[in-house]
């Protein structure tokens, strides 16, 4: 047997449902249809009434969630997209993010961004959002790069008091596959050593510790030994895991495929850079995608965002600074 | 149908109940602004002048268990809605006793276990929660509640009043949007706000029920809010009701208003709904002005009171603070970025 990344998304969602009646499931499309992606196929029929479709009105449907929430429910918000979450934008930072703090009463919701990049999604169908959620204090922003991950941090998603910006990549709905489930998980907020090595660091998350994972073993064939961190939440952000491992190595490229302008790669290399500034051999080095909108083409598209290629140039450079 | 004196008797005490309301939301609303001109509060003071039969009619028609989102100017729902002065009070001067903890203040305080919801200043946003809140009644099986959103007249240009409502008409909820239509907001006129003739129009595209009426007279307001309520509680669906008003202060207290036309001072909607609801009172011989005036300085006693104890409490304390805006422990970040 084995499932894939999106199926471990529909899996944990239908635990969910199964295991607290206080959880329902609010997005476009998200009933009959079972979801553009498909990531809550049949679940309208196996918990009927539970699995609502919502009006195109990202405002309201965060709006709601957050009045669900309030009222002891705990809803999860399907976005359709990442970037479809920015007519929402509003009620996620300004009420959801805010009202714990405020209040004392938590607002527990979910909140699922399909993100990243696909061939051919062009500028409004694949942003990265993670880095502008994370700024705002009150938000848990989880970015799981595997198949058990995606699982068990949806489900602590569902399971916490705050509200949850969980970015599923799109690239790996269908791409990755494990064999079985997880029953136990590593917690949410810790980083992961996805492969040791002894001679640079790159710290990446969700689709892009794949990329890294292939230029590592690319490098290993020349004698290089690459560590790669998988951050798996971007909020909080393990900079204990980071730090020790750059104590090891040495050397950090820190690798995103959301835009450079003050990202989450920006936030890893000054942390690095203020706490962590004597354990570097050379200056920390990041790669993100280029300064602009999505682009359409897949070939623009490809060298858009960082590829095994860019990486391993990275890489190769960093190592003979 | 003849009234029958029973009727009649409780409608002249519904009348006082929110006559009382109304002063004393007045009365609160005069404080507040007195302690922003001497420096006594942080922020800005926003007050309900000229709103309070309206407000009051909200508030005095929902139940235990209602949901109710006021905006700034609802001083008089809120009170009639359960809030005690104490935590009016607390919140414009930050005490740490307050529900919101000197974490937010003046008009921001709600508490939402009990189902006043705390707004935030994205006029319109609240509109959905309250249809959250709603539909986890519907989840949880909760039948007869309602919930009132207010909202201005400026709020209604917004994408959330549209969103909000369009939902609401959707999943046919128990929503009543309170629109107090004062003609400014801030001081824009409704003339750069909205083309169509009445808000209330907007009902009907939407699939709702729709009620306008002059919102400074409170026999029209407790009637037509209180059977507004009553057919969402009856589960007709969701209500649009547009108050016509004047808003007789500035936006906030910081704000001399010299914007407004004097004109509309002259015409219906620009009168006083406190003062004509006195005037019903001393006609219809239900009060007269001695028991008015104990009223007030009852009020003002209270008041009084309730500020010298507040007084007394601690704001919050900046060094004990725990600076954390997640409840989730193990998912806070150290402290020392």
């Amino acid at each position: 047997m084995s499932i894939t990344y999106l199926e471990a998304i529909r899996a944990a969602q239908a635990k969910a449902l199964a295991d607290d009646p206080r959880v329902f499931i609010y997005g476009q499309d998200v009933g009959a249809f079972g979801g553009a992606f498909k990531a809550t196929k049949n679940l309208a029929r196996e918990y009927p009434g539970r699995v609502l479709d919502s009006p195109i009105s990202e405002d309201a449907m965060v709006g709601a969630a957050i009045g669900a929430a309030i009222g002891g429910m705990r809803p999860i918000v399907e976005m359709q997209y990442a970037d479809f979450s920015l007519p929402g934008f509003n009620q996620i930072v300004n009420n959801a993010a805010a009202f714990y703090w405020r209040t004392n009463v938590p607002c527990p919701i979910t909140i699922r961004l399909p993100s990243g990049g696909i061939a051919g999604g062009g500028p409004y169908h694949s942003q990265s959002l993670e880095a502008i959620y994370a700024h705002y204090p009150g938000l848990v922003v989880m970015t799981p790069a595997t198949v058990e991950d995606a699982y068990s941090m949806l489900l602590e998603a569902v399971a916490i008091d705050d509200p949850v910006i969980f970015c599923e990549h799109k690239h790996l709905y269908n791409h990755l596959k494990a064999e079985h489930l997880p029953t136990e998980a590593m917690p949410t907020g810790k980083a992961r050593i996805a492969r040791p090595g002894r001679d640079m660091t790159i710290v990446a998350y969700s689709a892009m510790v794949h990329d890294a994972l292939a230029v590592a073993e690319e490098l290993a064939t020349e004698g290089m030994e690459v560590e790669v961190v998988d951050l798996r939440s971007v909020k909080p952000l393990d900079t204990d895991t980071v730090m020790a491992s750059v104590a090891r190595t040495g050397r950090l490229l820190c690798v995103g495929e959301a835009w450079p302008w003050g990202g989450v790669t920006a936030e890893v290399i000054a942390r690095v850079a203020t706490e962590g500034f004597g354990l570097l051999d050379a200056p920390p080095q990041r790669l993100n995608a280029k300064d602009t909108p999505v682009p359409y083409h897949p070939s623009l598209w490809a060298v858009h965002r960082p590829t095994t290629q860019s990486i391993a140039i990275a890489a190769r450079n960093l190592i003979r600074l | 149908m003849a009234q029958t004196i029973g009727e009649v008797s409780s409608f002249r005490d519904t009348y006082l109940k929110a006559y009382r309301g109304m002063l004393l939301a007045r009365v609160l609303d005069d404080k507040f602004a007195s302690l922003y001109r001497t420096g006594k509060i942080a922020g800005g003071v926003f007050l309900g002048r000229g709103q309070e039969a309206f407000s009051v009619a909200a508030g005095l028609n929902l139940r235990q268990g209602d949901i109710f989102a006021p905006l700034i100017r609802d001083a008089a729902g809120r009170l009639a809605f359960g809030e005690t002065i104490f935590d009016a009070i607390r919140t414009y001067l930050g005490s740490a006793a307050g529900p919101m903890r000197g974490r937010d203040g003046n008009v921001h305080r709600g508490n939402p276990r009990a189902g006043y919801l705390p707004m935030v200043s994205h006029l319109g946003a609240m509109v959905s929660v309250v249809n959250g809140a709603l539909l986890a009644h519907r989840f949880k099986k909760i039948k007869g509640t309602v919930g009132v959103a207010c909202l201005g007249d400026g709020a209604t240009s917004t994408g959330a009043f549209h969103e909000g409502l369009n939902q609401a008409a959707i999943e046919k909820l128990p929503l009543v949007l309170m629109v107090a239509n004062n003609q400014y907001a801030y001081s824009t006129p409704t003339s750069r706000q909205f083309a169509c003739e009445d808000l209330v129009d907007r009902a009907v595209g939407y699939g709702v029920q729709g009620h306008s009426f002059d919102g400074n007279d409170l026999t029209a307001c407790l009637k037509i809010v209180g059977e507004a309520i009553e057919s969402a509680r009856r589960g007709n669906g969701p209500q649009l009701i547009v108050g016509r008003l004047l808003r007789l202060c500035g936006h906030g207290e910081h704000d001399d208003s010299n914007y407004i036309d004097p004109l509309l001072r002259t015409v219906g909607y620009g009168r006083d709904c406190l003062k004509l609801a006195e005037e019903h009172l001393l006609k219809e011989d239900w009060a007269d002005q001695t028991l008015l005036d104990a009223w007030r300085n009852e009020c003002v006693h209270e008041i009084e009171e309730a500020l010298a104890t507040v007084r007394r409490e601690a704001g919050p304390d900046p060094y004990s603070e725990d600076w954390s805006a997640l409840s989730s422990r193990h998912l806070i970040e150290g402290q020392n970025q």
